[in-house]
């Protein structure tokens, strides 16, 4: 889109924004992993702003929509569009920068990393700085005034050297390497006391108690800057007030303009603080609306809430 | 027996791990004066001669090295421990095909540098050189490196697709297929005969040779110490960047890593670039200190020692690897009642560091946390593999 | 005069050679690869049950071919023995290598692998392990053997690294000519012995109880471990089947070539497992397939190129392979989808 309206000679294509436009749209996605039909056809949209709750019984094939919407698997057939574009056949890294975020059912954090530096690779995702950049430092950036190194002492050799920084990163700039090195550590800071772990910022991801990895997971997520971030079960094996922090936490999320997928088996919680809902059962979608209609669904208390133990 | 050797090792790492933490400790100034000083006993080392001391020395036995040369050889093969730990320790790439990356750089300096060369000689024909014309050493140096790095780039791009295990294998042929190279095309670098003659930083080997001549190995030593700290400084400064946590990221988990935005690949091909970039300056300084080199110096069972010197040393731990690398260089001189059996006792080390301490002697903080959970995890839930 | 030192000396490429003796060609390259394909068993049965790649497995084949020397040393044969005899040394070597490789490997199994799973620990550290143990064994039969036996029993294991000759068991000699192309009696025994041991190991491995535990465990380990399959037994026995399979390898190498060396495992082991990646590791009638036809392709190659380049093409098949099917010619997996 963004192709044709640079365009002079093409016509004009009104951009307005539609109140509820589609960030991500689910066009007919069928995939098959040999005999088996993982998921059948499904379609759904999910509008900018919204909380969307993705449910269904185990083995629906939520996790397995999940994949495709983030380039782990690629679709049989269909396709999935964010903002337009098509999102299937690239590359995950490449589909993160698109803005689509997510974290995973089972953790899997960077564990060897501290909790910050797990953040900042979410971070740095937006950043430039590669081999040669973070080797030399040869690309200088003007600083603003606030960015200049500080003279702090106040007298003697040590106040020498932060006046000769000073003075130095004010003729030639700093790196843009450290700019970015900087910028990464503040956000992700900022991320970690967003999510409430900032306590622990300097632990191994390793060593945090499991809330915290839940939380972490999310910051790290967060980090990409995402315009949507898909949860996979980011409830599971929390306590009710663990639970209703996390509601808490993923409204302010979507309070900050991102919007939200939730998968969820908790259908209280998915019930809670959702704006719409899809549910899917054996691979295909059997319901999408209110949380209201959905619930009073006789296909979805059939397939789900009629058979607690499939819901388990 | 094997209870009593963990025991003993678990003491010896506690011992470790609290020097480390009182290092870190120890507040900015000193550290950095500590370092200085550091520094200039390494300079100082060919020199050696505090009393209580000189048993170090390799020359303190009779029909033993030089001390200087030996020194430089552990330098060389610091060297290659830093470059091979950047693949190994950060990135978790295991690369069993090290020495062909120091085959090419010792083949870079020795093909364009020495007027013996086929390579030389076609120049001089083909250009109307005199017969003593040959490219510069600082200039062979620049080539070593670039085609070292680009090698890495040519080895990388198709096979750092592949899982890991088959990586290693895959490079194992690699370093073996440089060798049958080098060995085979006779009229490029003289096969079997070797090439001589090779330049160091005054030119050509030569009696007028002021510094860097054959006998005195010191300021070989130097020149290659310095390239060592160069070289450290650089990998620190890449370790921690963005580009060294994308490493990390993606040894740890590479899947969750291109799912925050980091191209696996991209930083893969990197790590390796850098690797066989540093491997072929180490070959480089190598080739150019002996003046000579031939296919044999460069036996697949050399990149298996290169290995050792890493997971022995501790990989991801700059300190580690580098202790590795000395050990290993230095012991089978000093000692030489078992020089014949260090390739035995490098298997053994090997074999043994993985089974009974798998983050290596000197393990980097993070990765001996790693491993430990796995362990913890294993008792949990009964393995299957 | 300008010289062309940049040129190869003699011809780059010879296709005459090769088109003009494509039969002999082929069968040397199918009696090479029967070895290769024994030993890349062992690789596969490994792989198919612990998706972990055995490197100290071409030890495995070099304990095997020091087995025959011992033995056949120890009972003095002579070269061109009669021929009871030369079939009563065949056998005898046969058992001894098939005992002393299936030994090693499973004591590699014991040593090594066994203390590393319990520890659940990463598939680099075992490959690293396997290195390690790689040159142990090396050292062992290069080194420390000579010296320890090096007075009681010069003739056997000589001085340290050498390349040690061993009798003629069997006279080569053609057996008959077809096609312009001539087959000789030690070509025919190699390849047949070779598919027969293969026949009978996929019949031990798919008509078996035992078979029967071993595909299970290669399949789905916890569904085994919950249906009463013990593991640990099953793995045991993978590795003593690939041992007996790089014993029997070990004998029709003596029996062919007729020398060893310490390091001898080392280049064809690179190669039986590229033989094993070929047809597909994990897939027993693959590494058949994968060794024959690596055999074939490696004979051709040296003939088109020079028998010195004879290792690289090796190693650029295995490139290739990994690059643009990894999962080899008849797909991974012991378990499933073995036609």
């Amino acid at each position: 889109m963004s192709d044709e309206t640079n365009n002079p000679v093409a016509p004009k294509i009104p951009t307005q924004p539609v109140p509820a436009k589609n960030l991500l749209e689910i066009d007919d996605v069928t995939l098959r992993f040999g005999g088996v039909v993982a998921l059948n056809g499904i379609s759904f949209e999910i509008k900018e702003g919204e909380i969307l709750g993705l449910i269904g019984p185990n083995g629906a094939g939520k996790t397995t929509c999940f994949n495709v919407m983030t380039g782990v698997y690629k679709p049989t057939s269909g396709a999935v569009r964010f903002r337009g574009e098509r999102v299937t056949g690239r590359k995950p890294h490449q589909i993160s920068r698109l803005g689509i975020s997510r974290t995973f059912q089972n953790i899997r954090l960077f564990p060897e990393m501290s909790a910050l530096e797990n953040v900042m690779v979410g971070t740095d995702s937006r950043h430039k700085t590669s081999v040669p950049g973070a080797l030399f430092r040869l690309y200088r950036v003007r600083p603003k005034e606030e960015e200049l190194p500080q003279v702090t002492a106040s007298g003697g050799i040590v106040r020498t050297w932060q006046q000769v920084r000073r003075g130095f990163a004010k003729t030639f700039g700093l790196s843009r390497h450290i700019l970015e090195e900087r910028a990464a550590e503040d956000k992700a800071m900022e991320l970690l006391r967003f999510v409430g772990i900032a306590d622990r910022a300097n632990d191994e991801a390793r060593n945090l108690p499991y809330g915290y990895q839940r939380r972490l997971e999310i910051a790290r997520a967060l980090g990409t800057e995402p315009k949507l971030l898909c949860l996979d079960e980011p409830a599971a094996g929390f306590n009710p007030a663990e639970k209703e922090e996390l509601l808490g936490l993923i409204r302010r999320i979507r309070d900050k303009g991102v919007t939200v997928l939730l998968i969820e088996h908790d259908m209280r919680l998915v019930m809670g603080v959702t704006d719409r809902i899809v549910v899917l059962e054996f691979g295909s979608k059997i319901a999408d609306g209110r949380p209201e209609e959905v619930s009073r669904d006789p296909r979805v208390i059939a397939a789900y809430l009629g058979e607690p133990a499939d819901a388990a | 027996m094997i209870d009593k050797i963990r025991d003993l090792d678990r003491r010896r790492a506690g011992a470790l791990h609290s020097v480390g933490d009182r290092w870190r400790a120890l507040p900015k100034w000193q550290r950095g004066l500590t370092f200085v000083a550091f520094v200039a006993f390494i300079y100082y080392l060919p020199l050696l001669g505090i009393p209580g001391l000189t048993w170090l020395r390799t020359d303190s036995i009779s029909g033993g090295s030089n001390w200087a040369g030996v020194l430089f050889t552990c330098a060389v093969y610091v060297l290659v421990a830093i470059g091979l730990n950047v693949v190994i320790g950060l990135a978790g790439l295991l690369d069993l095909g090290y020495i062909g990356f120091f085959a090419i750089g010792a083949y870079a300096v020795a093909l364009f540098g020495s007027v013996n060369s086929p390579v030389v000689k076609w120049f001089q024909a083909e250009f109307d050189l005199p017969p003593t014309w040959a490219v510069t050493w600082a200039i062979c140096a620049f080539i070593a490196l670039v085609m070292a790095l680009i090698s890495g780039v040519i080895l990388g791009w198709p096979t750092l697709r592949l899982r890991g295990d088959y990586l290693a294998i895959v490079t194992l042929g690699f370093g073996e297929i440089i060798r049958i190279v080098a060995r085979n095309m006779e009229g490029v670098t003289r096969g079997p005969q070797g090439i001589s003659a090779i330049p160091g930083p005054e030119g050509p080997p030569s009696p007028d040779n002021q510094i860097f001549g054959l006998i005195d190995i010191k300021p070989w030593y130097w020149l290659a110490i310095t390239v060592v700290l160069l070289m450290v400084f650089a990998v620190r400064r890449l370790e921690n960047s963005r580009v060294g946590r994308s490493w990390l990221a993606i040894r740890e988990d590479e899947d969750a890593a291109a799912v925050m935005g980091v191209y696996p690949f991209k930083f893969k091909l990197w790590a390796f670039a850098i690797g066989a970039a540093l491997g072929g300056f180490a070959g480089f300084l190598f080739a150019s200190r002996y003046a000579f080199i031939d296919p044999t110096q460069f036996n697949v069972n050399l990149s298996i020692l290169f290995v050792a010197m890493v997971v022995v040393g501790g990989s991801g731990n700059m300190v580690g690897v580098s202790v590795g690398a000395v050990l290993l260089a230095y012991l089978p001189e000093r000692f030489r009642e078992i020089a014949d059996y260090r390739w035995l006792a490098f298997g053994l080390a090997m074999v043994l560091v993985m089974i009974l301490r798998p983050q290596g002697l000197i393990p980097s903080k993070r990765r001996a946390r790693e491993l430990k959970d796995r362990a913890a995890e294993a008792e949990e839930a009964p393995a299957h593999v | 005069m300008i010289p062309r030192p940049l040129s190869m000396q003699g011809d780059l490429v010879n296709f005459a050679d090769l088109f003009g003796h494509i039969g002999q060609h082929t069968v040397d390259g199918l009696s090479k690869g029967a070895i290769y394909a024994l030993i890349a068993l062992g690789y596969t049965l490994v792989y198919g049950v612990l998706r972990l790649i055995n490197f100290a497995h071409s030890e495995v084949f070099m304990v095997g071919t020091f087995a025959v020397l011992g033995l056949w040393t120890a009972f003095g044969v002579q070269n061109n023995p009669p021929i009871g005899q030369a079939i009563i040394f065949l056998v005898l070597g046969l058992i001894v290598a098939a005992i002393a490789s299936g030994g090693t490997a499973l004591a590699i199994e014991r040593i090594a692998y066994r203390p590393l799973r319990r520890k659940n620990a990463p598939p680099l550290i075992f490959l690293i392990t396997a290195i390690g143990l790689s040159l142990v064994l090396v050292e062992i039969f290069g080194l420390v053997l000579p010296k320890l036996l090096g007075e009681a029993v010069p003739s056997i294991f000589g001085r340290a690294r050498i390349i040690l000759g061993m009798p003629t068991i069997i006279e080569q000699k053609t057996l008959f000519t077809v096609l312009n192309t001539s087959i000789t009696n030690i070509q025919l025994i190699v390849f047949v012995s070779a598919v027969v041991m293969m026949a009978m190991l996929d019949w031990f491995i798919n008509r078996t109880r035992y078979g029967r535990g071993v595909r299970a465990v290669a399949q789905n380990p916890e569904t085994a471990a919950l249906m009463g399959v013990n593991q640990e037994r099953v793995i045991m026995l993978i590795f003593v089947l690939g041992g007996i399979m790089a014993g029997a390898a070990a004998l029709l190498w003596s029996m062919r070539f007729g020398f060893t060396q310490s390091s001898i495992g080392f280049v064809l082991g690179l190669k039986a497992f590229t033989a094993a990646v070929l047809g597909g590791i994990g897939n027993l009638r693959g590494a058949l397939l994968g060794g024959l036809f690596l055999g074939i392709v490696e004979v051709y190659g040296a003939t088109i190129f020079a028998s010195n380049w004879e290792d690289v093409i090796a190693f650029v098949v295995l490139v290739i392979v990994l690059m643009f099917r990894p999962t080899g010619i008849l797909g991974e997996s012991l378990g499933r989808a073995r036609a």
